[in-house]
């Protein structure tokens, strides 16, 4: 190969691209996964903070229910629908992979960027495409509930004015499904394909498993919703009946007959159980990697904690029926499906075991993201275990229909994939931005957050006990519900005021710190892992600089014992001075 | 100094599905550090990723026929007998495309070439031919949404219309290059070896397809 002619030549050996100099190509159509992963990042909080609208106006309708004349019925349906689906799909999945895996695979694992930058772009902007479709769609409602059962979401009118709401939803689902994969794609190439010299798959950070699992999970996932999607579309819009049964609406005869409304439940959730996972994988792995981190220990458990993400996201593919017991179903399908469910108990309480344990005797020191690590470790376990409950189908039958189940994914997966990634944001900021972002403002976030979660959703539990349904626009007339329930229901809207204050607090130090923020060092948490090696902080176009790292050890060497600092990180090669420990 | 860390040349490491990086060359799917991933590269790990993808979509939409099936108002379809036809045509694509992934390992460009031409002519006869099928379902009274049976037909056909006309765009890009630049570069051969491995996967969906379609008469 000919020696390089000038510096540019050396980098674009390397990149497979050139070091992009225009504004234009350098931080709009950038092809760098650094660079892309924060226009994910940001574009997932701005549409999160939509979803985080969305839910103020159901609880304002919930806590004072008919005292704003402009929360109609539908209007409320629609914010539901509009809240469930924002926040899974264009919120977390989309921050917790197009942003976090974006930004973290290459740099933690050595590669100088995404194996096909190119397609890395296209996928954000496709996704950007699908949020916008989904905007559009605002102006009309959408009362089908995020989980976009037939025949109301099949049947134009079905809830008062739905009708191009739902079908713009459904066409950006088509559009975001198309994004997720060339992400998936690149994601899960650039694990296998991509990795530094001595970075071992045994050796990779947890952060990059999770993200690594749930790319190939969301491969295999997303094109049900895909399927399930076009066929809904088409009974909306072109007449089919797929779904769509024999249907007399307001006394008239529809053209539809014979579709299977339960055949689209089974395409929903063979996606939608999968997905659970695909946003609490890559916040597990985050959280791993900074509790390790911030407890200054190895993690507990290494081979335990890969082995479990590999369990559940294998198991997450045979449960998704635990979402339609009250569906209808053979017994013996349910039997399968309550059993399967309560296996994922075991690797889920796996990783819990073994983060408690990394914390246990661990020299602690409480950053926000080390509190916001706990505090998913918290929440994963009080949403968790009422997962137990819901498995079960007898106690699961009386139940799915109340704010039981509302407070049980709500803090399961809303609340601790959310903490991930704020646990996330706090940490790698630093890195992103090269400053450090206020603690101050970080700790007054994290505890109104953390007690604020816990005062919204634990009272749901009791709510669902006393059998107080949910969906419902509003609870007048039911007497056999308790009195004190409009009290705790305006408590806690309140509370969710307040949480939604403390977000603003949020914004305002991400946009306060990457301007006026303490300027960071290359590795203010003293970690180990290859990210916090790059030559300048933020890292260069191309991540290394000349020479790409070289890994000699496994992610989590903290307080080696007779080592000189109580960190080595993973590109220090052979036994250190003072001691006999082992690589 | 820093060259030697490249194990590879770009051209194996290459791809073919992804896009233009901006300065006239490929997103190549470069190697970081000394290239301790797999040794495959990365554009066939890609794809075969994508078959696996694309292979749910199927394994969806069948499971659902099947469901559907079962339904009171279902009623069997006379499928137009040209789809015989069009199924030969995808199959003999599937196999010129065999025939050019070892010619270009003999490097043998005029035969590629020639090659290449000939499975894209050959889809496309196979895409008109399936165009002709609907047009025989709608004379024979049959539309999107006569019945459930004609409705899967309509979407089965289109969805895998749209992987075949997925697979043209990457067929017209290597045919292109190979025409225009005439010493076929390594890049060329993956990409053929690529576009062979998909048309291959192109028939067997299809055959799965129609089969289940077909025995839906019998």
């Amino acid at each position: 190969m000919a020696q390089p002619a000038s510096k540019d030549e050396v980098h674009v050996e390397h990149t497979g691209h050139h070091e992009p100099t225009s504004l234009w190509s350098k931080y709009i159509f950038s092809q760098d996964h650094k660079v892309i992963a924060l226009q994910y990042t940001i574009t997932a909080l701005l549409v999160g903070g939509v979803g985080m609208v969305f839910s103020w106006l159901i609880r304002l309708q919930l806590g004072f229910p008919g005292q704003f004349s402009f929360i109609q019925p539908e209007n409320y349906l629609q914010f539901v629908t509009q809240h469930g689906m924002i926040m899974v799909v264009y919120l977390l999945t989309a921050l917790l992979l197009g942003g976090f895996g974006n930004y973290l695979i290459p740099l933690m694992i050595g590669a100088r960027d995404m194996a096909f930058p190119f397609l890395n772009m296209l996928s954000y902007w496709t996704y950007l495409i699908s949020v916008i479709l989904l905007f559009v769609g605002l102006w009309d409602a959408t009362g089908a509930g995020w989980t976009l059962y037939p025949p109301q979401s099949a049947l134009p009118g079905a809830s008062p004015g739905a009708e191009w709401g739902i079908r713009f939803m459904l066409i950006s689902l088509a559009v975001f499904v198309a994004s997720a994969t060339m992400g998936g794609l690149n994601y899960v190439t650039t694990v296998l394909q991509a990795r530094a010299k001595g970075m071992t798959l045994m050796r990779m950070p947890l952060s990059v498993w999770g993200i690594f699992v749930a790319a190939a999970l969301a491969l295999l996932a997303f094109p049900a919703l895909f399927v399930g999607g076009v066929m809904l579309l088409l009974d909306n819009m072109a007449g089919t009946s797929f779904f769509i049964p024999v249907v007399n609406l307001f006394g008239r005869q529809l053209g539809h007959e014979g579709g299977n409304p339960i055949l689209f439940q089974h395409l929903f959730w063979y996606f939608g159980h999968p997905e659970v996972y695909i946003v609490i994988l890559p916040a597990m792995g985050i959280v791993s990697d900074i509790i390790a981190n911030r407890a200054r220990k190895p993690i507990f458990g290494y081979k335990a904690m890969i082995l479990s993400i590999l369990a559940i996201g294998g198991i997450s593919f045979v449960v998704w029926a635990h979402h339609m017991f009250v569906s209808g179903m053979n017994p013996y399908f349910g039997y399968w499906f309550a059993v399967a469910t309560l296996a994922i108990a075991i690797p889920s309480a796996v990783k819990t075991y073994n983060w408690l344990l990394t914390l246990w005797k661990g020299n602690l020191h409480f950053s926000t993201a080390m509190l916001y690590a706990i505090g998913f470790v918290s929440t994963f376990v009080a949403g968790g275990l009422t997962g137990l409950f819901l498995g079960n189908i007898v106690v699961d039958v009386p139940l799915t229909d109340t704010y039981f189940v509302v407070g049980h994914f709500h803090l399961v997966m809303g609340v601790s994939a959310i903490f991930g990634i704020f646990a996330g944001i706090y940490y790698w900021f630093p890195k992103a931005c090269g400053r450090m972002m206020s603690e101050a403002m970080g700790k007054i976030h994290f505890w109104v957050t953390f007690i604020g979660a816990y005062l919204i959703f634990f009272p749901m539990y009791w709510l669902g006990f006393s059998g107080v349904p949910r969906r419902y626009y509003s609870f007048s007339g039911i007497d056999t519900l308790p009195p004190s329930l409009n009290g705790l229901n305006a408590f806690m809207t309140v509370v969710a005021l307040v949480v939604g204050a403390a977000q603003l607090v949020f914004a305002f130090n991400l946009i306060w710190s990457a301007i006026k923020g303490k300027k960071a060092s290359a590795n203010p948490w003293q970690a180990t892992t290859l990210e916090w090696q790059t030559p300048t902080t933020p890292p260069p176009h191309g991540n290394w600089g000349p020479n790409e790292p070289i890994v000699y050890r496994w992610a989590y060497d903290y307080s080696v014992p007779g080592a000189d600092e109580d960190y080595i990180p993973q590109t220090v090669d052979g036994v250190p001075a003072r001691a006999g420990a082992k690589r | 100094m820093t060259l030697k860390l490249r194990t590879m040349p770009r051209e194996e490491a290459g791809v073919v599905l992804t896009g233009n990086d901006g300065d006239g060359s490929w997103g190549d799917g470069f190697r970081g550090g000394g290239g301790w991933g797999s040794s495959l590269p990365a554009g066939k790990i890609a794809l075969w990723l994508f078959l696996a993808t694309a292979t749910v979509v199927f394994l969806m939409l069948l499971s659902a026929y099947t469901v559907r099936r079962g339904g009171p108002d279902w009623r069997s379809l006379p499928l137009p007998g040209i789809l015989w036809l069009n199924t030969s045509l995808l199959m003999i694509s599937s196999g010129v495309w065999e025939w050019a992934r070892r010619s270009s390992r003999r490097r043998d460009p005029l035969t590629m070439r020639f090659l290449l031409v000939t499975a894209g002519v050959l889809t496309v006869l196979f895409l008109s031919g399936q165009i002709m099928a609907w047009q025989q379902m709608s004379l024979a009274g049959y539309f999107l949404a006569t019945n459930a049976a004609s409705s899967f037909f309509y979407l089965l056909t289109a969805l895998h219309g749209m992987h075949v006309l997925g697979g043209m765009v990457a067929w017209g890009w290597t045919t292109a290059t190979l025409i225009w630049h005439k010493n076929a570069t390594s890049m060329i051969h993956l990409r053929i070896e690529l576009c062979a491995i998909y048309w291959h996967f192109l028939m067997l969906i299809w055959l799965v397809v129609f089969g289940v379609l077909w025995f839906e008469i019998s």
